[in-house]
């Protein structure tokens, strides 16, 4: 049988582009980032409301992402939500005790997310702390019946 | 009246007996392990059934990524929230369209090819010679192209998802003005690699097999005559875009819908 070596060429140019493709798909669609297990560390934080934070949420610092939101669950002691955090490892030890977390929202309609906004205590948070200053999520009908309740008041 | 049901059970038996054959030709021509010929063959098939649909399917990979970002845009800018584009866009085609559409295409382009192909090798005996000569027909000339079928049609899918994005990223950010960081911001927040790209690659796995089976076995299966010959293409097309849209309904049904 006649061996073509264009026809080769091109199945495998065909494999590697759908390689390339599904590692596209991978990285600029779906976000996924290879960060090296252990270049991170935990905290918690304690929400009396968290809103429509999901899992995999982004956690900001300065408008600048520094980490995931990796797990959401009712606290049963306080019966609030815990949400556990994962940040970059350069930023351990960094962190003021004073730190405060607040839920954001990207747009008026968007994604919601954490932003740390740093202290000035000299102590730092270390692996597995847990955030005490927090502020909750921006929650629609509660801030509506609040103007109307001040609405009916005036 | 009687004659009816006997004709009605006669065509569920014939059916039946269909389904039966095309299982065992699946499987007898499925084992073919490729040997240093057969490998080289199944090269040839994947040129021909996936490197030549490339230009095809890309191209209606980028009008649907367009498409759908313009329709996306009027839609959710009456909202205000065309910072959602993105999202809407990747998540419909890694979704649904990418794994449907190629298939769609793949069936008319590719499958239809095959069930001719085979389907006049049959007609001039072509077949029966290779099985005087002692050589496997279902070997050498159903199992390379099966194969071919299973690797193309996953990857051409992958193509298309990849062009659609980038299609509804030229509409939406380049010509009608989209936040190119909420773009693809809010893409990345609601992608997840294994729901969604991996589910929509299983979804394409399955029609692979669905597809180029029904195209192999329709080619190999049909009347010997030129008549034969066009009804058997015309079948291919029609059964792979039904069992396509059907299965694609209970595959999404299994994985979104919420039944795990």
């Amino acid at each position: 049988m006649k061996r073509s070596k264009t026809m080769e060429l091109g199945v495998g140019l065909f494999m590697l582009a759908g390689i390339l493709g599904l590692l596209f798909l991978g990285m600029r669609v779906s976000g996924m980032a290879f960060t090296v297990p252990g270049d991170t560390f935990r905290l918690e934080a304690n929400f009396a409301n968290i809103g429509s934070l999901k899992p995999r949420a982004r956690v900001t610092m300065a408008g600048v992402t520094v980490g995931r939101v990796t797990a959401i669950e009712l606290d049963t002691d306080w019966y609030d939500a815990r949400v556990v955090l994962e940040l970059d490892g350069e930023l351990e030890g960094q962190l003021a005790r004073d730190t405060t977390a607040a839920i954001l929202t990207a747009g008026l309609l968007g994604e919601q997310y954490i932003g740390l906004t740093v202290g000035g205590d000299p102590e730092t948070l270390a692996d597995g702390d847990t955030i005490r200053d927090t502020q909750s999520a921006m929650v629609l009908e509660e801030l509506i019946q609040q103007f109307v309740s001040n609405m009916v008041s005036d | 009246m009687i004659g009816r049901i006997v004709s009605l059970g006669r065509r569920g038996c014939e059916v039946l007996e269909a389904l039966g054959r095309a299982g065992q030709f699946l499987a007898q021509s499925a084992v073919g392990v490729p040997s240093r010929e057969g490998w080289y063959l199944w090269l040839r098939q994947v040129h021909f059934v996936g490197v030549l649909s490339l230009a095809i399917v890309l191209v209606s990979g980028l009008f649907i990524g367009m498409v759908l970002a313009l329709q996306g845009y009027t839609l959710l800018v009456d909202f205000g929230a065309e910072q959602a584009l993105g999202q809407m866009v990747a998540l419909s085609l890694l979704r649904e369209l990418s794994p449907v559409v190629a298939a769609l295409l793949f069936a008319g382009r590719a499958g239809s090819a095959l069930t001719a192909e085979i389907g006049l090798m049959k007609a001039t005996e072509q077949l029966t010679s290779m099985e005087m000569i002692g050589v496997d027909p279902l070997r050498r000339v159903v199992a390379p192209r099966l194969w071919a079928g299973f690797v193309a049609l996953p990857l051409l899918t992958v193509g298309f998802s990849v062009v659609g994005i980038y299609g509804g990223y030229l509409v939406g950010v380049e010509w009608l003005g989209v936040f190119e960081g909420s773009y693809w911001g809010n893409m990345q927040a609601s992608v997840d690699f294994v729901g969604d790209v991996g589910n929509g690659m299983v979804k394409s796995v399955v029609f692979a097999l669905v597809v180029t089976w029904i195209a192999v076995f329709q080619g190999y299966d049909l009347v010997p005559t030129s008549e034969g010959i066009s009804r058997a293409t015309t079948r291919t097309v029609v059964y792979s875009s039904l069992a396509v849209l059907g299965l694609d309904f209970v595959l999404t049904a299994l994985m979104f819908g919420g039944f795990s």
